[in-house]
C-alpha cells in the first residue's frame, strides 16, 4: 500500500496521563484523512508527536515507507509536512506576501527581498488551488476565512505534501466552511494529502475518505466513510450510543416569565441595532432565537442582563421591570445567563474553579459573612457542583484557563443553573463542544424547561435551534419576525425567514 | 502544576539574588577588588552590630509599605508608579499633624499616621479616578502625580509650615514613633516602632487580597473586567479603591520616615526614591505581601551594607547598585532561570 505518512503505535505519556496509548494512523497520497475525537482525546498530541515538538516513548513514524525521527518542526518542514493551525500565526500589518515568506525570504542579487518575485509565486500558487488570495493585501484587512487561506498557503510555499488542518472550522462561517471544504478537495487533487482534525461528524462525512477514531488517548480505529454513517462514528468517538435527537417531553407553558415591548438597543457604533423588538417566554418553555449573526441578538441579551443601555422600550421580569437595572441587580431578580463568549465574559480565567463557582454569590451567605470570605464554604460547593455536573478537572483549585472547552462551559452551567433564575439566557451554550458536552448540555436546559423555568436560547446552529426550542422566534434586522413551532418548519424555511424573507408566515410575529 | 508553579514564583527570586550576587562578585574581580572582603564589609555594615542590625531594619520599614502599594495595585492589575509622591504626601501630611496639633499621645499618633495615609490614598485615588472615568492611563497620570507632589511639598514646607527654611521643626512627642527602648537597644540607631506597623499591614494586605469580597473583586477586575461586569461588578470603582489601598500603604511609608526616622519634613531636592525602589521589591518579592518583606528587607540590608564597603574593602558604594540592578535583571528575565531550573530538575531527577 502506498502510504505518505504512516505513525505506527505511537505512545506518548505526560507524568499521570497516557496522553497516546497505542495510535495507529496511516495517510494515503491524495486522501483527506480525518484524526476524529472529542476534546482531550490525545488529537493535537498525537499531530505535535508528527510535527517534532514531542517525542513519542514508543512507535514509528515512517515517511513514504522511510521510517525517520523527527526531533523538530524544522525536519517535519522538510519532509513536507505543513500544520495549519487553529489559532492563525500572522503578522497583522504584513501583507500576505510579507507574512507567507516570513523566515524563507527570496533575495535578489544585491541581497535585498525579492518582493516581485514572491508576489508572482504567491499568486500562481493562489490560482492553482483556487484560493482567491490576494498577495498584496494586508492581513488585518482580511477576513478571517482568508486568513486561513493564507496560513494554507504558508505551507504550499514551503512546499507542504502532507497538510494538517487542526480543526479548521471552528472559526469560519457556513459559507466558509464551504469554501474550504472546496479548496480542500482541490489540493488532493493536485496530489496533496491531508489530515483534518476535528470534532465535527457533517464536515468529515462530507468530505473525507477515511477516518481513524481515538477516544480516551487510544485508537479505536480507521473506517471507511463510505461504510459509515454519523451515528457509528459519534459512538465510536463517544464510546457509547450519542442521540442527536434530544428525547423531550411536549412543552407546557405557564405564565410569561420574560416580556419585552418594542425595545431598542444601540451598538458599539451608536448606531440602533435592535429596532422595536417584542418577546415573550413563558414559564415551562425553552424559546430559541434563529437569526444570522449581527441581527442583534448579541445586544438584545446584554440589554435583558444590563450589560447594554436599553434606549427604549420596557422589559418585564415576573411582570417586574428590570429595564436597564445593573447586572447585579438583573441577576438577583432571578436572571441566570450563560454568555456567549465563556473566555470574555463567563470565567475569571486567572481564578481557580471554585472560585469561578461563586462569581454571581460571593458576597452573599453562606460565601461571605461581612465581606470575609468563608473559603471553605466556597470550595465545599465547588466540590458539590463539580460531582453534580460532571466538570472533569483536577480539583475545585485548579485554575479555569487549564480546563477544557467543555468543562469550562459545564462550570458555568452549573454555577448559572444552581442558583435556581426564573429565567436562563443561553447564549451559544454548546459553541465549540464535543458531542458528549452537547448533549449533556441540551439536557440541563430541557431539565430547567421541565422544572418550570423559562429558557431563552441563542444559537447560530439552526440544528440545536430546531432540536432544543419549544418554539422558534426569528430575529431579522433588529426584530422577531415570525414565530414558529420547530415541529412545524425545518432549515429552508427557517434560513428564508432568517434571510428577511416575508413570504411565509411573517406578520405572526407577537 | 500549580505546586511546581508555586516552586518557580518562589526559586525564581531566590536564584535571581544569588546570580546577582555572583555576577557583582565577578565584577569586583574585573575592576580589581577582592569579591570576598567586599561581601564581608557589606556583611558588616548591615548586620555588624547591634547598630547597623538596627539601621537596616529601619531601612527596611518603608520599602515594606511602597512595596506592598506596588504589589497591591499590581494584583487588581494596575502599575502604581506614584508611590513616589505617595510618599512625599503622605510623610509632609504625618508631619504636618504631629506639628500643628496638641493632643495626648494615644491620640495624636493615630491620628497623624492615619494623616500619612489619607494623604497618600488621595494621592492614589486622582489617577484611579481618571482610569476609572476617563480611561487615562494610570502610569502616566501617577508620573505626573508625583511631581506635582515634590513640588507641592517643597513649597507647603517654605512657605507654609515654615518661613523659607529648608525644614520644619519636629514633631511632637506624643506624634513620634520613635523608641528609647529600641534605640538604646540597637546602640543609639534610629529604628523606630515603624517596623510593626509595616508588618501589620503586610498582613493587612494579604487579608484583604485572600480573605475578603473586596480582594475578590479587586482581583477579578484586574484579570477581567468583562467577566467582573457581568458578575455585577462595579468595575469603576473597584479602579479607584484598589488606588486609593495602595496609596495609603505608600503614605504610610512616607509617616514611616516622618514620624519615626527624621521626625521632621525637609525640603527635598530630587525624588526620595523608596516609591521606585518599591517597584523593584514588589518585583523580588513576586507581589506577594509576605515575598514583598522578605525582599525589602534585602534590599535595606544592602542599602545600608553599602555604606561600610569604601572604608572596609574600598569598594565604591555604587557597586550595590549595579547588585541591586542586576538582582531585578534577573528576576524580569525569569524565563532564562525558569528554563535553567526545569534543566537542572530534569537532569537530577
Amino acid at each position: 500500500m502506498d502510504y505518505v505518512i504512516e505513525m505506527l503505535n505511537i505512545r506518548k505519556e505526560f507524568p499521570g496521563i497516557v496522553a497516546n496509548d497505542n495510535i495507529t494512523i496511516q495517510l494515503k497520497k491524495g486522501e483527506i484523512h480525518a484524526l476524529l475525537g472529542e476534546n482531550g482525546a490525545g488529537k493535537s498530541t498525537l499531530m505535535n508527536v508528527l510535527f517534532g515538538l514531542y517525542q513519542p516513548e514508543k512507535g514509528e513514524i515512517r515517511v513514504k515507507g522511510e521510517p525517520v525521527k523527527i526531533t523538530n518542526p524544522n525536519i517535519a518542514n522538510d519532509l513536507g509536512i505543513g500544520m495549519v493551525h487553529q489559532h492563525f500565526m500572522l503578522v497583522e500589518p504584513f501583507t500576505v506576501t510579507q507574512n507567507i515568506i516570513l523566515g524563507k525570504e527570496p533575495k535578489t542579487k544585491i541581497g535585498s527581498i525579492n518582493l516581485k518575485k514572491a508576489e508572482r509565486e504567491i499568486q500562481e500558487l493562489s490560482d492553482r488551488y483556487g484560493l482567491k488570495v490576494d498577495p498584496t493585501a494586508k492581513i488585518r484587512d482580511i477576513s478571517v476565512g482568508m486568513q486561513q487561506r493564507v496560513e494554507i498557503l504558508k505551507t504550499l510555499y514551503r512546499g507542504a505534501e502532507v497538510l494538517i488542518f487542526d480543526e479548521p472550522t471552528a472559526v469560519l462561517t457556513p459559507q466558509e466552511i464551504t469554501e474550504l471544504l472546496e479548496i480542500m478537495r482541490s489540493l488532493v487533487r493536485e496530489g496533496k494529502s491531508i489530515i483534518l482534525i476535528t470534532h465535527k461528524l457533517k464536515e468529515i462525512m462530507e468530505v473525507s475518505d477515511r477516518c481513524t477514531v481515538i477516544r480516551k488517548g487510544k485508537g479505536i480505529g480507521t473506517v471507511n466513510i463510505a461504510d459509515t454513517n454519523v451515528d457509528e462514528l459519534a459512538s465510536l468517538m463517544v464510546g457509547r450510543e450519542v442521540s442527536f435527537k434530544t428525547d423531550k417531553k411536549p412543552a407546557e407553558p405557564k405564565e410569561a416569565v420574560l416580556k419585552i415591548n418594542d425595545l431598542y438597543v444601540k451598538d458599539a457604533r451608536k448606531v440602533n441595532i435592535v429596532k422595536g423588538l417584542d418577546l415573550e417566554v413563558r414559564a415551562g418553555e425553552i424559546v430559541g432565537i434563529a437569526g444570522i449573526d449581527g441581527n442583534g441578538q448579541s445586544e438584545l441579551i446584554e440589554a435583558i442582563t444590563g450589560l447594554a443601555k436599553a434606549n427604549g422600550g420596557q422589559i418585564l421580569l415576573n411582570n417586574k421591570d428590570i429595564t436597564n437595572k445593573s447586572p447585579r441587580k438583573v441577576t438577583e431578580s432571578g436572571v441566570g445567563h450563560i454568555p456567549q463568549d465563556r473566555h470574555k465574559y463567563g470565567l475569571v480565567l486567572d481564578y481557580s474553579i471554585g472560585e469561578n463557582i461563586v462569581l454571581q454569590t460571593y458576597y452573599q451567605k453562606p460565601y461571605s459573612k461581612n465581606t470575609i470570605l468563608k473559603p471553605k464554604e466556597i470550595f465545599n460547593k465547588a466540590e458539590e457542583l463539580i460531582e453534580l455536573y460532571d466538570v472533569r478537572t483536577p480539583s475545585v483549585y485548579t485554575l479555569a484557563r487549564a480546563l477544557s472547552g467543555g468543562n469550562q462551559q459545564k462550570a458555568i452551567i452549573a454555577r448559572e443553573i444552581d442558583r435556581s433564575p426564573d429565567l436562563l439566557i443561553a447564549a451559544q451554550p454548546t459553541r465549540g463542544l464535543d458531542v458528549g458536552a452537547i448533549e449533556f448540555i441540551h439536557k440541563k436546559l430541557i431539565e430547567e424547561r421541565d422544572k418550570g423555568k423559562a429558557v431563552l436560547l441563542i444559537s447560530f446552529e439552526l440544528d440545536e435551534i430546531l432540536d432544543v426550542s419549544d418554539r422558534i422566534a426569528v430575529m431579522f434586522d433588529g426584530k422577531i419576525v415570525a414565530n414558529v413551532k420547530p415541529e412545524e418548519t425545518d432549515e429552508n424555511e427557517l434560513g428564508l425567514l432568517m434571510a428577511g424573507s416575508t413570504t411565509t408566515k411573517a406578520g405572526e410575529s407577537k | 502544576m500549580t505546586s511546581n508553579n508555586k516552586f518557580m514564583t518562589f526559586m525564581i527570586p531566590v536564584f535571581s539574588v544569588f546570580l546577582g550576587l555572583f555576577v557583582g562578585a565577578i565584577i569586583m574581580i574585573i575592576s580589581g577588588y577582592n569579591p570576598i572582603e567586599g561581601y564581608a564589609a557589606l556583611w558588616r555594615g548591615a548586620f555588624g552590630d547591634a547598630y547597623t542590625i538596627g539601621e537596616t531594619i529601619r531601612r527596611t520599614t518603608p520599602l515594606i509599605l511602597t512595596g506592598l502599594a506596588i504589589a497591591f495595585a499590581f494584583r487588581t492589575g494596575l502599575f502604581n508608579i506614584g508611590a513616589e509622591g505617595q510618599v512625599i504626601v503622605g510623610w509632609l501630611a504625618s508631619v504636618w499633624v504631629g506639628i500643628a496639633i496638641d493632643a495626648p499621645f494615644i491620640i495624636h499618633l493615630p491620628l497623624a499616621i492615619l494623616a500619612g495615609a489619607i494623604a497618600g490614598g488621595l494621592w492614589g485615588f486622582v489617577p484611579g479616578l481618571l482610569k476609572a472615568k476617563l480611561g487615562v492611563h494610570e502610569v502616566i497620570v501617577t508620573i505626573m502625580m508625583n511631581y506635582i507632589a515634590l513640588h507641592v511639598s517643597n513649597n507647603i514646607i517654605r512657605s507654609v509650615l515654615t518661613d523659607h527654611a529648608t525644614k520644619t521643626e519636629n514633631i511632637a512627642d506624643t506624634a513620634s514613633l520613635a523608641s528609647d527602648f529600641l534605640s538604646n537597644m540597637t546602640l543609639n540607631s534610629r529604628l523606630h516602632y515603624g517596623i510593626l506597623i509595616a508588618l501589620f499591614a503586610a498582613v493587612i494586605m494579604w487579608f484583604i487580597i485572600q480573605r475578603t469580597t473586596i480582594g475578590y473583586e479587586l482581583k477579578a477586575v484586574g484579570f477581567n473586567k468583562h467577566a467582573s461586569k457581568y458578575a455585577g461588578m462595579k468595575v469603576g470603582k473597584n479602579i479607584i479603591l484598589s488606588m486609593v489601598i495602595a496609596g495609603g500603604f505608600a503614605g504610610l511609608a512616607g509617616a514611616m520616615e516622618g514620624l519615626g526616622t527624621f521626625g521632621n519634613i525637609h525640603v527635598m531636592s530630587g525624588f526620595t526614591n523608596l516609591g521606585f525602589d518599591g517597584i523593584a521589591v514588589a518585583l523580588l518579592g513576586a507581589n506577594n505581601p509576605f515575598g514583598v518583606v522578605m525582599a525589602a528587607f534585602l534590599f535595606g540590608t544592602l542599602k545600608e551594607g553599602a555604606n561600610e564597603m569604601p572604608t572596609g574593602a574600598g569598594v565604591p558604594t555604587e557597586l550595590v547598585d549595579i547588585i541591586i540592578a542586576l538582582i531585578i535583571f534577573f528576576v524580569a528575565s525569569s524565563y532564562i532561570i525558569r528554563w535553567a531550573l526545569l534543566r537542572f530538575k530534569k537532569e537530577g531527577k
